[in-house]
């Protein structure tokens, strides 16, 4: 049993300018690592996990930790410039071609 | 920032499943996408200062909350998600979280106990989300006319009611289709009066 914050060394708001709403897209960067950064297997896991563009909350499910040490982690990764937040979405109801995507999905069930 | 398809990048969408406490919302999530854990575990926000209080307790700095959510992957790169609004009080908190970027919200309610949904009325007319009233037809529950449901609830003219049944797949995707829908309406009407 670890306290989960222990793997953020305390951190509790991920560093930078980055938000990481529940569904962002996520992806891996093929940068290579910092000298001066050293990543945690929690990192480690997350990257490997972001190969593909995944989903914050499908990350965060995955990897089994709580949501903010997720986040905490995100913010390192996207810092040191493995890590890109491809996608956000703030307004969604006023983007009638996501509401599109989304009722033509719907209705194809 | 525009979604690139062409490289893999799923589009996703997310629809908040709110209500009352034993309303119906996980049975609702559960009939009709693939239920997956999600582990949250917050640090304790000024607001919930008071509810939580942690004088004398200073070890405890942050609050748990291990909830579900819905997923749904549709053919074509798109997957919308399901999140139940925790029902307690003490997880206000994770509600502005659920809420940013949602296309809008089912209020699923019981007529036997309509009460415990103006909570989240309130919450979701005072941030501005798009919202529809589901009205979860339980087979005892006395059965009320949607302008008897209106009434009881204060709505305006405009919020449309549904009658659904949670367990029910094609029921639940009904509520779905009707929300949107009303979202997509709504948000020409918006943007028609911020234009004009």
């Amino acid at each position: 049993m670890v306290r989960p914050y222990a793997l953020t060394r305390g951190r509790t708001l991920p560093s930078g300018e980055a938000s990481f709403g529940l569904i962002d897209v996520v992806v891996a960067t093929s940068a290579r690592v910092p000298e001066h950064f050293r990543p945690g297997p929690e990192h480690r896991r997350i990257l490997s996990l972001c190969r593909r563009p995944t989903p914050i909350v499908d990350l965060t499910s995955e990897i089994d930790l709580p949501l903010g040490v997720v986040r905490v982690l995100l913010g390192d990764l996207t810092s040191e410039g493995l890590v890109r937040v491809l996608s956000t979405q703030k307004q969604p109801a006023n983007d009638q071609r996501l509401l599109r995507m989304v009722l033509d999905g719907l209705e194809s069930l | 920032m525009d979604l690139n398809h062409s490289n893999g990048t799923p589009s996703t969408a997310k629809i908040l499943i709110s209500g009352g406490f034993g309303v119906g919302k996980t049975t609702l999530v559960g009939a009709i996408s693939e239920i997956r854990p999600l582990r949250t575990e917050e640090p304790m926000s000024d607001r919930s200062v008071g509810i939580d209080d942690t004088r004398g307790v200073s070890a405890k700095t942050t609050t748990t909350v291990a909830m579900d959510f819905g997923r749904i992957s549709f053919a074509s790169q798109l997957v919308l998600y399901l999140f139940g609004t925790p029902g307690q009080e003490r997880f206000w908190f994770m509600w502005d979280d659920l809420a940013i970027g949602a296309i809008g919200a089912v209020v699923l309610a019981d007529t036997r106990r309509v009460a415990d949904c103006f909570a989240s009325i309130d919450y979701f007319e005072s941030n501005g989300i798009p919202f529809i009233i589901a009205v979860n037809c339980f087979d005892a529950a006395p059965r009320f006319e949607p302008d008897d449901i209106r009434i009881a609830l204060s709505l305006g003219p405009g919020v449309p009611i549904v009658l659904c049944d949670a367990r029910e797949r094609d029921s639940v995707k009904q509520v779905l289709v009707s929300l949107v829908r009303y979202v997509m309406s709504d948000s020409r009407r918006t943007n028609q009066m911020s234009i004009g």
